[in-house]
Order: structure tokens, then C-alpha cells, then sequence
């Protein structure tokens, strides 16, 4: 969609999704059918209007130690420059129309009117819906994230083969492009679909139901949701998980959840995987485990690594802890309903004795 | 770069609240972003400029509200400023942070005819 930026949506393709709005199919030579949608809203031309990268107060600015950061400026320095964000004088120029950064109704036709809506209100509402099919199926779902390379599919691999025939995992793999990913995870026997983002960055909740309607993860399940290699964009994403969990290899810098602390923050577990590497890199792991809970305290750090079998147990125990509450919540529900019907089929006894 | 699917999820409401308000154009966007959220607002100015196009909201021009971080230290058992994530309290030094504020992404409210 951008050609400057290569990000874009509506080029998802599920495995073998189809009845999709605007769906074209292809298939492929090995049988395979992709469907995707094309953005026809946005048919031509890529002529981006850049007047508001000539913002007055740059992004931009260079710390004492070198460091450039490029994002929203400290308070100091917006408040140095004494004026808001409403004096963009660029208005006028590019647009030519209304009192410029006019915030108030009865200077112009112009009506205000309150939104109040969160951006990503939909996707929680689609994350949520998920969320409750999980709880409703005792279905464990964990959302595994990181930068690409750091062993997540290997990992996954290992795990499905120890834990093969204690419970049913079943996996979906977020990747832009192929389904490796999700041929590795059938090889093993698991239940696997890959989700092509296309040019996207990231799986969002209304990718993941659609998956989940495909794969139909049996009741008490593990679901192991592996998201586009990327420590950036799939932070803000809820797809209904239970928790996310952040792989970091020590092939990686120990600085990583400082670099991308959302991403560390909204993570229950951080593997960090490759330790058998430990003698031949420069990785201070408690300084890594150090960074990581200054970002979020309650973090749980296990050191493994996936090819030589350290520290698995516990990650597999993490597993099975999290698969066995689900279960158990879930039974506990179907409990309270069992309950809550017996209790009313006893009214209704008692009001039908009471009938002429 | 996934300021792009927010832009799109942006557009989206702002598409829908013209539509149920009757307007003919929507002139501007106001958005709330929190300095403690995961936007780029540049990338999120830029990605606008795309999805806009051919709607309603064509010509609108997108203002951002930036709100300031806060956060609870439960050292000091008090509300703190924080200017980014991973910052230490600036009264104690402590990371025993809870951000209680700056991680908002909300459409405010639009301008229309």
C-alpha cells in the first residue's frame, strides 16, 4: 500500500480461507488456496501529500550521548516552545480552507462532534470474542512473540514433541510470506494454519478467529500462536490470549527490553532462549533480566535453550500449569451452569406444584 | 510500521461517525496520544495521508493531542511523571512503576460540515 514505507493492510491471506468480502482466490500448483482482499478504495497513485513532515517543532533531536530519538518530544521541550498542537500554520497552506486549527464550533458551518472511541476499540472487542471462545472451550492460548530468528518455531517444535500425547496443541503461524513455518509445524503431527500478513506487521484478533473458526482447537487445547517475527508492531495488538511470552535469543543484545519495552511490558514470561550459546557471546544475562523488569516488574524469566533441551522442563511445566487452569475454570463454569439450571428446573417444579 | 493499521482503524470510526452525523466532509480529526503509547505520530500523520483518500474525510486535516505519562511508584506511594517506559521514578529511582496515564489512543472528536 505505501511504497515508501512497505506497510500496508488488506493483503491477509488465511490457508484455505474463503467467503471473504472482495476475495480473489489463487490456487497454487501444490494445491494450496490462497485468498486475499485488494484495497479498492485505493486504486491509484502513491502521491503522498507530505506538508505535515514540515511540522514547526521537529521530532527529532540528538541526546548528549549521541543518541538520536526520533519519536514525541519530552515535556520540557513542548512546553519550552509555549504553544499547543492546535498552531499548525501548515493548514491554510495545504488545505486552503477553515480558520486555521479552528477547535471550536460557531466560527464557521463547521459542527463538532465527540467520538470518544478507542483506535483499537475493535480489535479488543474482536480479541475479547476470542477471548471467551478460549474460556468457553478451556482452550489455553499463549502469544508468542520476538524478532525474527530468535528460534520461536524451533522451540515450538521441541515443545510439541515432549508434550505430544499429554495434551493437543495446535498452532497458527503468523509469517508475511510462505507457510515454512506452519510445514515444520505439521511435520511434527500438530494441527497447524499459517496466516500471511502480506505487507502487514503484525496478526490482529480478527485474523486469529478466523483461524481458530479453520483449526476448531479441541476443548482443554493448547493454542500456540506464533506472531510475526517483530518486536515492534504486535505489542499493541490483543488477539484474546492468555498471555504473551517473548522469546529473546542471547545471539540478540541484552538491551532488547529497553529498546522495545512495550513489548517486554505486555509479556508475562520472557524465554530467553539460546543459553547454550552463552560461552561464545557477550551476553550479560542478569543485566538482560535486570532491563527486562525495570519495563515490567512482574515479568518471569526461564533461561532455555530449544536445541540442546536446558531449562525446557520448566517452560513446559509453565505450559501445562496454564493448560490446566484453563481446563479447571472451565469446568468450573460448566459447574456453576449445571448449578444454576438444576436450581431452576426446582423453581419451575415448585411453581408447576403450585398450578390448579 | 503498524501505525498503518491504526490509521485504517482511525479512519474507520471517523467514517462511521460522519455517516451517522449526516456530514457532507469531515474538515479535522483530533486524536489523543498518549506519550507513553506505542504511536509514532509521524508515521501516524503519514499513514492518515493515505488511508484518507477518496472518502469523506479527504481533506481532513489530523491534529494530535499528545497527554503526558504518570505513573504510580509504589515506593514512594505516590503519582509520578514519566516521560518514557523503562524510566526509573524521578523522585526515588525506583522501576516499581504502574503507568497510570500517557498510553491513551483515542478518536476525540471530529470536525465536520
Amino acid at each position: 500500500m505505501c511504497t515508501t514505507c512497505g506497510c500496508g493492510q488488506g493483503e491477509t491471506r488465511i490457508e484455505g480461507a474463503r467467503g471473504q468480502e472482495h476475495v480473489h482466490d489463487h490456487v497454487h500448483a501444490d494445491g494450496t488456496v490462497h485468498s486475499h482482499s485488494h484495497d479498492h478504495a485505493d486504486p491509484h497513485g502513491h502521491g503522498h501529500d507530505h506538508g505535515h513532515h514540515e511540522h514547526a517543532h521537529a521530532y527529532e533531536h540528538l541526546h548528549a550521548d549521541g543518541t538520536m530519538h526520533s519519536h514525541d518530544h519530552a515535556d520540557d521541550h513542548d512546553r519550552g516552545h509555549g504553544h499547543g498542537h492546535h498552531d499548525h500554520r501548515y493548514d491554510d497552506l495545504h488545505y486552503g480552507r477553515g480558520p486555521a486549527g479552528a477547535h471550536a464550533p460557531g466560527m464557521s458551518q463547521a459542527r463538532m462532534v465527540q467520538v470518544e472511541q478507542d483506535i483499537l476499540g475493535k480489535n479488543d472487542a474482536l480479541a475479547a470474542d476470542n477471548r471467551k471462545r478460549f474460556a468457553e472451550h478451556g482452550i489455553f492460548a499463549v502469544n508468542l512473540v520476538s524478532s525474527p530468528g530468535s528460534g520461536k518455531t524451533t522451540l515450538l517444535v521441541r515443545t510439541i514433541e515432549a508434550l505430544k500425547g499429554r495434551h493437543d496443541i495446535v498452532v497458527i503461524e503468523g509469517d508475511q510470506e510462505t507457510s515454512y513455518d506452519a510445514d515444520r509445524i505439521r511435520a511434527t503431527g500438530a494441527k497447524a494454519l499459517q496466516i500471511n500478513t502480506g505487507k502487514g506487521c503484525h496478526l490482529d484478533a480478527d485474523m486469529v478467529g478466523k483461524a481458530v473458526e479453520r483449526l476448531a482447537p479441541p476443548a482443554g487445547s493448547v493454542l500456540m500462536i506464533e506472531n510475526v517475527g517483530n518486536l515492534v508492531c504486535p505489542a499493541g495488538f490483543d488477539l484474546g490470549e492468555a498471555h504473551k511470552v517473548v522469546v529473546l535469543s542471547v545471539t540478540e543484545g541484552e538491551d532488547k527490553p529497553l529498546k522495545y519495552p512495550d513489548m517486554f511490558r505486555r509479556s508475562s514470561l520472557m524465554l530467553l532462549n539460546k543459553v547454550d550459546l552463552l560461552p561464545y557471546v557477550e551476553f550479560d544475562v542478569a543485566k538482560c533480566v535486570e532491563y527486562a523488569r525495570r519495563v515490567n516488574p512482574d515479568i518471569r524469566v526461564i533461561e532455555v535453550s530449544a536445541t540442546k533441551g536446558q531449562g525446557m522442563s520448566e517452560w513446559f511445566g509453565w505450559i501445562e500449569y496454564g493448560a490446566r487452569t484453563a481446563a479447571v475454570a472451565r469446568g468450573e463454569s460448566l459447574d456453576a451452569l449445571k448449578a444454576r439450571l438444576a436450581e431452576l428446573e426446582s423453581q419451575v417444579a415448585a411453581l408447576k406444584s403450585m398450578l390448579p | 510500521m503498524h501505525e498503518m493499521a491504526l490509521a485504517e482503524s482511525v479512519i474507520q470510526i471517523v467514517e462511521e461517525t460522519a455517516r451517522k452525523s449526516a456530514a457532507a466532509a469531515v474538515r479535522a480529526v483530533w486524536l489523543e496520544i498518549g506519550r507513553l503509547s506505542h504511536v509514532e505520530p509521524e508515521a501516524l500523520r503519514f499513514a492518515f495521508d493515505v488511508v484518507k483518500r477518496n472518502g469523506p474525510a479527504h481533506s481532513a486535516r489530523l491534529e494530535i493531542v499528545a497527554t503526558d505519562g504518570a505513573a504510580w511508584c509504589m515506593k514512594c506511594s505516590q503519582s509520578v511523571a514519566l516521560a518514557r517506559r523503562g524510566e526509573a521514578c524521578p523522585r526515588c529511582g525506583s522501576y516499581q512503576l504502574q503507568v497510570t496515564a500517557g498510553d491513551e489512543m483515542r478518536v476525540k472528536e471530529i470536525e465536520i460540515d
